[in-house]
């Protein structure tokens, strides 16, 4: 839930983070070098010099993904009716209609059905520039529309997280799509098809608390940071720094909560290599 | 004319009574339109409600320090609590209880969170903030519960899952992801008590059941109000009004269709008399026990699973 924060960081170094900005070049994160922006997007979005996994968003992570990044999108018009008329600052919906025109989605999830290594999946990928990723009950309502259809269609799914968590704005309701989206994936699991979760940087909160778990395998990739509460707040409430690489995906590698770290390059082979074995 | 609360409560119960007796005649259109007028009233009051006492107010209930947790509810309401330790995997966290006992002579489990009245207590308990292998510790009774056939009943009051070092080295969040998804699944009838703090994630994670009860000054939030009036407004002390606009209470949950039933608590609040707050609870914890359990198993998860799927149909399709 601190996504609003890390936001404004993001906005006073828009070029180090954001890769969609002005000019042709940017410094990277990793080895402070400049790159061009173009090798950079040819790339994937991982530095052609250090290998730094810069984010990437959820059409680009799609079309990294499904054979010739062909893919048929569902549920593309859900919207959120603001349950709770929330307003702080700036009224909800305000809030909702500036990202919408920003990515060009109507919330932080695209579910979309494909040809995965010739094999037809359901892959879910969120967008972290969407309200921070956060997770409403559109958000909900997409995956687990994708998990039924999983099941009913006997495909295997794949959900890429980037989420600071469940979305405030929408209070215990988007709390509750925690709950509604485990449930659905207890059925897939009885149901006996594979579902493999993509942890990238960052997915925490909610999400991380719900479904990104719950992979039968749980994969991420270098240098995400993954993990239930947010850095700030456990040193806000341990009152230390943190040791350096925690919650990285290599810290969870090593403490047992990931199955395997994949970098972005290797990912999609990864992904039906392993579908392979389990699908036969 | 001053809002009179337990007048407007005792009102929605009449209200909320002819409702019911109306839904089980054979429905013509009159009866639709005086079913439509009543439940605007319904939700009127229930508006009503939620801001009187206000949200703010409520949530120093919840959190008050002589507040009965579950250990007090389970000396007023069971008889040979057992209790059971441990997650088998890690430790045993005392911010999290868990254990066997009889319910009006019926054997039943038990599990919740556990705060302290005083300072020793409290941090005996860590402030009722589990760690992994408290939830781990909960699914594992609760998964012995469910083997011998054994109803669940779930106390849930803590500020959130603890966010430390350790915490997230064991995996504070697949264990809460993991309870979600068996609690979906387990066999066996579960009754969740929304007692005092309904802290987010930490919370859920022992909340996924056939029936949702909540005490009428408890609180159910995605966020600490402090939290969200750091984040929104960049001023903790703006928590009261994060608090108002969270629709965090009892009520605002009830009109949500995120919670079945609202409890009343004495009066001041269940601090000012834990023996009849247990009292209060304990002919509706018997009926929701009673009334799940005459349910075949099947019938039973699969109206859990409807609960849950419908929660949160707050979205229209704006294609086109
Ligand atoms: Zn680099």
């Amino acid at each position: 839930m601190t996504w609003f924060r890390r936001e404004k960081q993001r906005l006073q170094l828009p070029e180090s983070t954001h890769i969609r900005t002005e000019g042709l070049w940017i410094k990277c994160e990793g080895c402070r070098q400049i790159i061009w922006k173009k090798d950079l997007e040819a790339n994937w979005n991982v530095c052609p010099k250090c290998e730094y996994h810069f984010r990437l968003d959820a059409r680009e992570r799609l079309r990294l993904l499904l054979d010739e990044g062909k893919y048929t999108e569902h549920d593309a018009g859900l919207e959120t009716t603001n349950p709770l008329d929330f307003v702080d600052l700036k009224p909800y919906p305000d809030r909702v209609r500036s990202a919408q025109q920003a990515t060009g989605l109507k919330d932080a999830v695209i579910t979309a059905e494909g040809k995965m290594g010739e094999r037809a999946t359901l892959v879910c990928a969120m967008e972290y520039s969407f309200i921070g990723g956060s997770m409403g009950c559109v958000v909900g309502e997409k995956i687990t529309r994708a998990i039924e259809r999983a099941a009913a269609q006997r495909l295997p799914l794949v959900v890429v997280s980037a989420s600071g968590g469940a979305r405030m704005m929408e209070g215990t309701v988007s709390l509750m799509q925690m709950a509604k989206i485990s449930a659905s994936l207890a059925r897939l699991d009885e149901a006996g098809l594979p579902f493999l979760s993509v942890l990238t940087d960052p997915t925490t909160g909610g999400v991380t608390a719900s479904f990104a778990m719950l992979g039968d395998l749980n994969i991420s990739e270098p240098g995400a940071l993954i993990g239930f509460a947010g850095p700030r707040v456990i040193e806000q409430t341990i009152r230390q720094k943190l040791p350096a690489g925690f919650q990285r995906a290599e810290f969870l590698l090593q403490h047992g909560m990931l199955d395997a770290v994949v970098p972005r390059l290797e990912l999609k082979a990864f992904l039906v290599r392993t579908l392979g074995f389990l699908m036969g | 004319m001053t809002f009179d609360p337990d007048k407007a409560r005792k009102e929605l119960e009449g209200i909320e009574r002819e409702i019911d007796a109306l839904g089980n005649n054979s429905s013509d259109r009159a009866t639709e339109e005086r079913i439509e007028q009543l439940s605007e009233q319904v939700r009127q009051l229930r508006a009503d409600l939620a801001t009187h006492p206000s949200a703010w107010y409520r949530v120093q209930l919840a959190r008050h320090p002589q507040r009965p947790h579950t250990l007090d509810y389970v000396q007023h309401l069971f008889q040979d609590f057992t209790e059971i330790h441990g997650d088998r995997g890690f430790g045993d966290d005392p911010a999290l209880v868990a254990g066997l006992a009889r319910f009006h002579g019926q054997p039943v489990v038990v599990v919740g969170h556990q705060k302290g009245h005083d300072t020793q207590q409290k941090l005996r308990r860590n402030f009722g903030m589990p760690k992994p292998e408290g939830y781990r510790k909960a699914l594992r009774v609760m998964k012995l519960g469910a083997k011998f056939h054994r109803p669940i009943i779930s106390f849930v009051d803590t500020p959130g899952a603890y966010p430390g070092i350790d915490s997230e080295e064991r995996g504070q969040a697949e264990a809460i992801a993991r309870n979600l998804r068996e609690m979906a699944r387990l066999p066996a009838p579960i009754v969740v008590l929304i007692t005092g703090e309904g802290g987010s994630g930490g919370a859920l994670a022992i909340a996924v059941g056939d029936r949702i009860l909540m005490l009428e000054n408890a609180v159910y939030s995605v966020i600490s109000p402090e939290g969200c009036a750091s984040i929104t407004w960049r001023d903790s002390a703006k928590a009261e009004q994060a608090a108002e606009a969270l629709k965090i209470t009892a009520y605002d949950l009830q009109s949500l269709g995120i919670i079945d039933q609202v409890i009343a608590e004495p009066l001041g609040g269940a601090h000012a008399d834990p023996p009849k707050m247990a009292q209060l609870l304990d002919p509706i914890l018997e009926k929701s026990l009673y009334e799940l359990q005459q349910m075949p198993v099947p019938e039973l998860l699969e109206r859990r699973y409807q609960k849950f799927r419908l929660m949160g149909q707050c979205f229209r399709d704006g294609t086109g």
